[in-house]
């Protein structure tokens, strides 16, 4: 069974020799050569993922395969069996991840040949040198560093391997939003989204010690099916009130809230589309981001026991898809508001996973949640492409300097309308079926919560369209006036992502995902719920009808909105002052207040005391110094005087 | 029960080792205080013949007296002018010195007469004969000195060629 | 009379008393080495007294002495080297004249 997937090992070695050998040769190939190696590779990547998970699906059995397994560090000498391991793990969610990173990597690659032209890597410098010279084969390389990073971390077979890859992934982030590192901008945004990421991080490693710790192992079939006495003592053995299982999994999803941007921790994402926008397209919408929904999923049969987890997951995931599609509302550069509403998919899809439960209608939420995961990859990252279209032709970010570009970028628009539709949740849509059983699952929860999730729904119908309108119609703005040429179609290596992305956002809502990915690998029976699919529509129809109305064509109705309630609006532009929050805590509180007073201890205190030793061996040493005469004699008679000392002692004391 | 010649003999000898010991420190012509080195030495000899050990005394003389002594008269000859006296020693450094070495020699003989008078008498002089010696110096059986030998051989070659390298004029 | 092992020492610790004061004392490079003479002399008395009237039968202190005889040539030859040499770069053998490689 396992030996018939071990041909998945390569999908994890392509991308890691590209990237060494793209890596090390920047300076010798041309941008062609390793821009079609990079792609090249990534289909290689592409048809063996593709090859796997079909297999995978069509063999009827859904029960989870370990491809390889290999020790790495070995700690039997603490526990029978314990150890770091290493290797491919195929179960239906990870066959699911294959598909939509290999596709999204595959279609960024090949959009990226276009994206990233001279002229666009020339606005970042100096033409002959740096980024302008090897920028492009750095990026591929760097794109290649992720694919195969964000691949093992799909892969794992254990939740250290994953530390490991996540870790990687985080590297990878932080080296592509970091790609334009001549723009003071990008480096703020690179090194806030490492070091809040890697603070998250924190939360999942002390996650996994407190896990292994009570489990004594590291292997996701181990701790799902194989550990229940101790999973048992970790339910039983309380701590502040919860039980240590419930510590773990909540420390263990503060991780995942890092990497997928949850509420407090979702301040690096908006700031991490300074980065290239294929790259935003597929680190900060379709994969990377998505690691914490995946972790959850994952580790979800531990969640089930732990559920006062699943209700701070449900708690975070519901404020953070309300907060991010407010924010979003209020946002004018077009790559921010897609970045809001990446936060606020995502957090759909966490709070999918919360709700669930197997009591509720079979726990769709879990099925939901992945399914949206699917479809949300495919939709936003068409989406984010479209953006780079848009921007590689007006060369800003800001919906300002855009508008009416249906007349000159008419497959983009399509792409944005199919996208938007798609995310609003109209049928037949993908983002329609996903969203409506996320729904379903929020209702049979509780009903407050379906309908807090509906409300957010409908803004997202709302802030989809604003942006839609605001790039496609609204008014025209003179472009030749402003010096640019007219905008035109994108070239198609860029506009033919966007076609096969929008199709398949047409298409993959049909694919019979209940049937595959549940949380016991058993097909969902429940039928439709025709009350929330009705309602749900309705309300997007709502969102819609609001944003046509709004900005369809250039009036003043939102200017006067935006006037009546002042304060509002600016609060949700600036994103409620969570930067500024963050700010003041750190500077004003952390680093006042304690990190001064610990900086005076080390320098005045333990520096202090170094310092002292040191200076008094100093001033000793130049109080003996004229002892060391060089003078023999001098040196004679004070051994003599020691000898005779010694003598003189040995005789008194021994005859 | 020794014989009243080799009584009166040890007394001239320690009574020369004394003087000219003293007198070898004390003078202030370098010259004549190598000259009563060469009398201590001559007088450490004849310790040497008086315990029986004849080679080691004749080696002493040849050696010492006759090698490095004449050593140490070239190079006063080729330092120091004729009848030049050295300039008076710092009283201070002398003080110490003297309390140093008086506290040595005190000490020294508290710990030896104290120790030593009664345990070891003399048990009767082995003369020991030429043929032993040479046996010995030769051999590397236990008690053979052949490695030790060739050591000195050594070191002597390279203290020849030193001593050209240094003191040759360049 | 008996001439006892002590009566050998006591000339040799004087000697060697004498070595010392003339060491620490003197300036005179040569008249330096003549103590270190003394000194090494009196230590071979030393080894000498103890193996005839302890060992009579062995030669173990006698040979010590003998290479110690040779060795103290050798050093002998190599310093007055040094003595002469420095005498041709500062014309003095004065010990506290020769100060230019300290500190």
């Amino acid at each position: 069974m396992a030996e018939q997937y071990s041909y998945l090992l390569a999908i994890l070695v392509i991308p890691i020799a590209m990237f060494l050998f793209l890596g090390l040769m920047t300076t010798k190939l041309s941008k062609k050569v390793a821009g079609t190696l990079g792609t090249i590779g990534l289909g290689a990547c592409l048809i063996i993922g593709y090859t796997a998970a079909i297999t995978y699906f069509a063999s009827g059995s859904l029960e989870p395969i370990k491809v390889m397994d290999t020790t790495w560090i070995d700690f039997s000498q603490i526990a029978e069996g314990f150890s770091i391991n290493l290797g491919i793990y195929l179960d239906p969610i990870s066959a699911m991840m294959l598909i939509v990173v290999t596709t999204i990597s595959f279609l960024v690659h090949l959009y990226s040949n276009g994206y990233m032209d001279d002229a666009h890597l020339i606005k970042y410098g100096h033409e002959a040198e740096g980024l302008a010279k090897h920028g492009f084969q750095r990026y591929f390389a760097f794109l290649s560093l992720f694919t195969f990073s964000m691949l093992g971390l799909v892969l794992a077979t254990n939740i250290f391997q994953m530390y490991i890859f996540w870790e990687l992934v985080g590297v990878s982030s932080y080296l592509l939003i970091g790609f334009y590192y001549t723009d003071p901008a990008a480096i703020h945004a690179s090194k806030k989204a490492f070091i809040t990421t890697r603070f998250a991080d924190l939360g999942f490693l002390i996650g996994i010690l407190i896990l292994s710790y009570y489990t004594k192992t590291f292997d996701f079939d181990t701790l799902i099916n194989g550990s229940s006495s101790a999973l048992a003592t970790m339910h039983g053995t309380t701590f502040l009130g919860c039980s240590v299982l419930c510590w773990a999994m909540t420390c263990i999803f503060i991780g995942g809230a890092g990497k997928s941007a949850m509420f407090p921790l979702h301040i690096w994402l908006p700031d991490a589309m300074e980065g290239p926008t294929p790259v935003s397209a597929l680190i900060h919408a379709a994969t990377m981001v998505v690691a914490g929904v995946y972790l959850v999923a994952r580790l979800f049969p531990l969640y089930l026991i732990a559920e006062g987890s699943l209700v701070v997951i449900t708690v975070v995931g519901a404020f953070t898809a309300f907060y991010a599609a407010a924010i979003a509302c209020a946002q004018t550069d077009i790559k921010r508001i897609l970045a809001f509403s990446t936060i606020s998919q995502i957090a759909f899809m966490i709070t999918s996973l919360g709700v669930a439960r197997p009591e509720y209608h079979e726990g769709v939420g879990y099925m939901a949640s992945m399914f949206h995961l699917f479809t949300h990859a495919m939709f936003k990252a068409c989406l984010f492409l479209v953006a780079g279209a848009v921007i590689y032709r007006i060369h800003s970010n800001e919906s300002s300097h855009m508008g009416g570009l249906h007349k000159y970028m008419p497959i983009a628009s399509i792409a944005c309308l199919i996208g938007c539709l798609a995310i609003s949740g109209i049928f037949p849509f993908a983002g329609f079926f996903s969203k409506d059983e996320i729904l379903v699952a929020a209702y049979c929860n509780n009903f407050w919560w379906g309908a807090w999730m509906s409300m957010v729904a409908g803004m997202t119908a709302f802030y989809m369209f604003r942006l839609y309108y605001l790039v496609f119609w609204w008014d025209t703005p003179d472009y030749e006036a402003h010096g640019h040429h007219v905008p035109k179609e994108a070239p198609l290596v860029m506009t033919l992502p966007l076609i096969i992305l929008s199709v398949a956002t047409c298409v993959i809502g049909f694919l019979p995902f209940s049937d595959y990915i549940t949380y016991n690998h058993e097909p969902l029976h429940a039928g439709h719920n025709w009350t929330v699919i009705i309602s749900s529509t309705v309300i997007a129809l709502i969102g819609i009808g609001l944003a046509t109305a709004l900005y369809l064509k250039k009036n003043d109705k939102p200017g006067k909105m935006q006037n009546a309630a002042p304060s509002l609006w600016t609060a949700a532009h600036k994103r409620f002052y969570m930067d500024e929050l963050y700010m003041f805590i750190t500077h004003n509180v952390i680093f006042q207040n304690i990190c001064r007073p610990i900086a005076w201890f080390d320098r005045a205190i333990i520096d202090g005391t170094m310092n002292m030793f040191a200076n008094i061996t100093n001033s000793a040493s130049y109080a003996v110094r004229k002892l060391q005469s060089g003078s023999i004699q001098a040196y004679v008679w004070i051994y003599l005087a020691g000898a005779v000392l010694l003598a003189a002692v040995a005789i008194i004391c021994l005859i | 029960m020794d014989s009243v010649g080799n009584i009166i003999m040890y007394f001239v000898i320690a009574l020369s080792i004394i003087v000219f010991s003293v007198l070898t420190v004390t003078t202030n012509r370098i010259l004549r205080s190598a000259t009563y080195l060469l009398f201590v030495l001559l007088a450490t000899a004849g310790i040497y013949f008086q315990v029986g050990y004849e080679f080691l005394g004749a080696v002493q003389i040849a050696v010492y007296a006759g090698g490095i002594l004449v050593l140490f008269v070239f190079a006063i000859l080729l330092t120091h002018k004729p009848g030049e006296k050295t300039k008076p020693l710092d009283s201070h450094k002398r003080w110490l010195g003297l309390s140093a070495a008086i506290a040595g020699v005190l000490l020294c003989a508290y710990a030896l007469i104290s120790q030593c008078s009664v345990a070891f008498a003399k048990q009767g002089i082995v003369n020991v004969d030429m043929s032993r010696i040479g046996h010995a110096l030769l051999s590397t059986d236990k008690f053979g000195y052949l490695l030790p030998f060739e050591a000195v051989s050594v070191l002597l070659l390279a203290c020849i060629i030193g001593g050209i390298v240094i003191a040759r004029k360049r | 009379m008996e001439l006892t092992v002590l009566m050998y020492l006591i000339p040799s610790l004087i000697m060697f008393g004498c070595g010392v004061y003339g060491f620490v004392t003197r300036k005179n490079m040569i008249a330096i080495l003549i103590s270190l003479e003394l000194m090494l002399n009196s230590v071979d008395i030393n080894f000498v007294v103890f193996n005839s009237f302890l060992f009579p039968g062995q030669l173990e202190g006698m040979f010590f002495t003998l290479f110690a005889i040779a060795i103290a040539a050798a050093e002998t030859a190599l310093a007055l080297a040094i003595v002469i040499n420095v005498y041709r770069k500062v014309k003095n053998v004065d010990i506290k004249e020769i100060s230019k490689m300290k500190f």
